[in-house]
């Protein structure tokens, strides 16, 4: 299973339940595999998926368990711009963070009494903090690329962008195709290249 | 991956696993012929693919209507000679152990796995109790998997273990190993075989052939003496196994500074957190690794005990690892102190991770520096350097990153996001009509009892419906509206599901109807089993390999059952609901309401025209606070409707009471 290069890359993506967080960790963990990696992946299902937060973790190199230990994130990914905050026990002042800017605001606020945040401040808050922060307008580049359905893809391109990130964009595509329907492939395609794209502008 | 791959996939061939499915590639390469089930998180996905695989990995499968049935058709086909496969999550094995503990005295002739899922920490579970204890009740073997590669080699190696011995076995996950994935290398396919008497084939699986013998198999008083020896014995044959078996493994590293004083014994998804510390923070523990738990390995842990300064047990959930460790030191009289639960070094509830093992190492690693001798070694071996780590515990604790005020302020305000019914859920709508139907009656809420189920609808516990006041176990909303109807004088309801109901809600009912309870059971029949993900149940015209199937009709047994009130309603129709509910909670007896309509999440359902807030909404937010749809919301002043999670139920339109919601017309 080993890897000339020597790598322990950690990864934590989160979000809400139906935006496509289990495939798109799956991917990585497959191009992980494909380059010769061991990595584990730990996903939760069930009662979770009903609206809730979702969250997966990926330990790329030589790992047994699957969970990111607090401050070893290497790289945070979020669908969702608060479902960052969530993750931030994980993150290092070296962690990169990429996060779809577009807001799912969860209904039960007004039972909570509770007030979504501007996305601006989340913005600002995080690059105050952090080196490496990229948020993304994903929802635009995910319809550009031909249907929302596709944001997951953007936000992976958005990874690959990053130069930590130990994987090479074609193994990631070749994952991505093992996994979508071949019908998608071609907008599954240039929705990595928009999230690639995205990340590349702005470094 | 298509699920495809798990049946025609070479042997030396890697695929990228959830555990669960490396259980039914496990189950696959071992040549089980009929497997069996009721849904249940975090071992739901089995099922999930064994209804698409069955018929070309040339296996029976069923979703049975409960936990209990499928042990009995497992039990069954594995004294036929053939290699059955039970699998539930941790609390299934509740309902399912009436006949599980018999299994052990009766024995197979074909190899039988019952696979256990536990939930540390209830992802989505009532409880986190530790299967490794009902191994201990019923002297059934139990072996225990850290990773999706285990699980399959670890359902091939079981499966011989059952037959060469003649007794099923337990193959034990948690919610992070069944829900982990990982990289795994597939074995050879053994053809499906059977151990008693060959027969032909006449569907796509094997059959059996059950040789009568009421000496093994029917357990009275007399024959029941000696199944009970005759278990112990195989015990005790079992144990010399365990004491040698592979999967029994001490892990040693290279080097490391408590290389040879401390030892770690651990097992399943706990030993991956064990082995990640102890190698990260070149700790050199030797780690004993225990993959077949019961019978103890005891002179394997002697063995590895016997030269320590001190031993780790690091375990998920009961001490029951510690237990025997302690059991064992103490029958050699070993003086070798042991870190566990019971001291107080690890968490004695919930799951761990690899920060609170490492913090637990530390608990005793701290005092390490008053050991002169040992500290000494450490000079000579890696200098002076080395000796001022062990300061603060031997292993640095990195501080967590400190953040801005700003940011920080963020975090703490971070809204909730929790699971909720979603949207077009009939659920809701029958907890709306539900609260309405008791305030109209003028009922105070405080005098309801809210018996509730488990499934979607004890999501009913949440503001605004607070429709869940008392659970126990499946099924057991009927029979606490039993228990609360001669207990008290107040007003109950109780809620169950459709699956539920036939997995266990027809007896608590005829004890209803016989004890002349009174009380307002609602069957919210779905047409699904949902909570799990989708699975067909008995009143489905389906069965668990996509056959078609004789629906069981729930009116028809609630009828004969006795109950002399009983309406079917639509949920979603708001009035005719309210008024079925105030007619039976007037009623004096077991009123049934069966609320039908099919969950929202089932497919193919027609995509119809979405709601619309109206221009003559004033903002009174009864729609919000009272149905709470997550698909309305309140924001920047404005009531807004999201057109792509509304399922065009129509239930806003009629609670608003300014007629301010309407059908979105056009495109």
């Amino acid at each position: 299973m080993a890897n000339d290069k020597d790598v322990n890359y950690n990864i934590y993506i989160s979000g809400v339940g139906g935006q496509g967080i289990i495939k798109t960790s799956v991917i990585i963990g497959e191009a992980a595999m494909l380059e010769g990696y061991d990595v584990v992946m730990s996903e939760i299902h069930g009662m979770s998926q009903r609206g809730g937060s979702v969250s997966t973790e990926l330990k790329i190199g030589n790992f047994k368990s699957s969970i990111v230990e607090e401050s070893k994130a290497d790289l945070i990914l979020a669908f969702e711009p608060i479902e960052v905050l969530r993750g931030l026990d994980k993150a290092n002042k070296d962690t990169t963070i990429i996060f779809n800017t577009f807001p799912i605001v969860p209904s039960t606020l007004t039972q909570t009494g509770e007030t979504y945040p501007e996305i601006e401040d989340i913005i600002k808050n995080l690059k105050d903090n952090f080196e490496s922060v990229y948020p993304l307008e994903a929802n635009g580049l995910a319809k550009d690329a031909g249907s929302i359905l596709s944001l997951n893809m953007v936000l992976l391109g958005a990874c690959v962008a990053n130069d930590d990130f130990p994987l090479s964009k074609e193994t990631v595509e070749t994952a991505m195709k093992h996994n979508l329907a071949p019908k998608f492939h071609e907008m599954n395609l240039k929705a990595i290249e928009n999230g690639y794209n995205a990340v590349k502008d702005s470094m | 991956m298509a699920y495809d791959q798990l049946v025609t996939s070479e042997k030396g061939e890697k695929l990228f696993l959830l555990g669960n499915e490396a259980a039914v590639r496990g189950a696959i390469e071992a040549g089980v012929s009929v497997a069996a089930t009721y849904p249940g998180t975090p071992s739901s996905e089995i099922g999930n693919i064994l209804s698409v695989v069955a018929k070309s990995a040339e296996m029976y499968f069923e979703f049975s209507a409960n936990e209990k049935v499928a042990m009995e058709v497992a039990a069954t086909a594995a004294a036929s000679g053939l290699r059955s496969f039970t699998f539930m999550k941790h609390v299934g094995l509740n309902v399912a152990a009436d006949s599980f503990m018999t299994t052990a005295y009766s024995g197979v002739k074909g190899g039988m796995i019952v696979l256990v899922a536990d939930d540390p920490s209830l992802f989505s579970s009532q409880n986190e109790q530790d299967t490794r204890n009902y191994s201990r009740l019923s002297s059934i073997p139990i072996l225990e998997p850290s990773n999706p590669q285990e699980i399959k080699d670890m359902m091939v190696y079981g499966f011989d273990l059952s037959e060469h011995f003649g007794i099923p076995v337990i193959l034990r996950t948690s919610t992070r190993v069944s829900h982990m994935r990982g990289i795994v290398e597939m074995g050879d396919i053994n053809k499906t075989k059977s151990t008693t008497k060959e027969s032909e084939k006449d569907g796509h699986w094997l059959k059996g052939y059950f040789v009568k013998n009421p000496k093994e198999f029917v357990p009275v008083p007399a024959n029941a003496l000696t199944m009970h020896e005759r278990l112990v014995e195989k015990i005790e044959k079992i144990e010399e196994e365990s004491n040698g078996a592979e999967i029994n493994e001490v892990i040693s590293f290279e080097k490391g500074i408590l290389q040879g004083k401390y030892g770690v014994i651990s097992s399943g998804g706990a030993f991956n957190y064990a082995y990640d510390i102890v190698s990260q923070e070149n700790l050199g523990m030797d780690i004993l690794k225990i993959g077949l738990s019961y019978p103890c390995p005891k002179d394997l842990i002697y063995d590895f005990c016997k030269n320590l300064e001190g031993v780790f047990i690091v375990e998920e959930v009961d001490p029951v690892l510690e237990r025997d460790v302690l059991a064992i030191l103490g029958e050699h009289n070993l003086d070798c102190p042991v870190y566990g639960k019971f001291d107080g070094t690890f968490p004695m509830v919930h799951e761990f991770n690899p920060d609170i093992v490492k913090e637990s190492f530390n608990k005793v690693l701290c005092d390490i520096d008053d050991d002169e001798k040992f500290t000494e070694e450490i000079r000579n071996e890696y200098g002076e350097d080395a000796l001022h780590d062990l300061e603060d515990g031997l292993i640095e604790i990195i501080p967590k990153m400190e953040f801005s005020d700003g940011l920080n302020d963020l975090i703490e305000n971070v809204p909730t996001r929790a699971p909720t019914l979603c949207a077009g859920c009939s659920h809701r709508s029958a907890y709306f009509a539900a609260v309405q139907a008791y305030e109209e009656l003028g009922y105070a809420k405080e005098d309801m009892i809210f018996a509730s189920d488990i499934g979607c609808y004890t999501l009913g516990i949440s503001p605004p419906y607070e429709t869940a006041d008392y659970l126990l176990a499946m099924g057991s909303s009927v029979g606490d509206g039993c228990g609360f109807s001669i207990a008290t004088n107040q007003h109950v309801m109780s809620f169950i599901g459709d699956s539920t109901f036939f997995h266990s809600g027809l007896s608590p009912l005829v004890n209803a109807v016989h004890n002349k309870n009174k009380f307002v059971l609602t069957i919210l029949d779905n047409r699904i089993t949902a909570m799990t993900g989708g699975q067909p149940n008995p009143g489905i015209a389906v069965d668990g390999m996509g056959d078609p199937a004789p629906a069981i009709s729930i009116e028809d047994i609630v009828e004969a059952i006795g109950v002399k009130f009983m309406k079917i309603v639509n949920p979603h129709n708001i009035k005719k609901t309210v008024d079925i509910y105030k007619e039976a909670l007037e009623y004096d007896g077991v009123a049934v309401v069966i609320a039908r309509y099919p969950c929202t999440l089932i497919k193919g359902q027609k995509k119809k025209a979405p709601m619309v807030i109206k221009d003559n909404c004033v903002k009174c937010l009864h729609c919000i606070e009272k149905l709470a749809c997550p698909a309305i919301s309140y924001l920047d002043g404005k009531v807004i409707v999201d057109e792509a999670l509304c399922k065009s139920c129509t239930v806003c339109i009629q609670v608003c009471p300014n007629k301010a919601i309407g059908v979105k017309k056009g495109d």
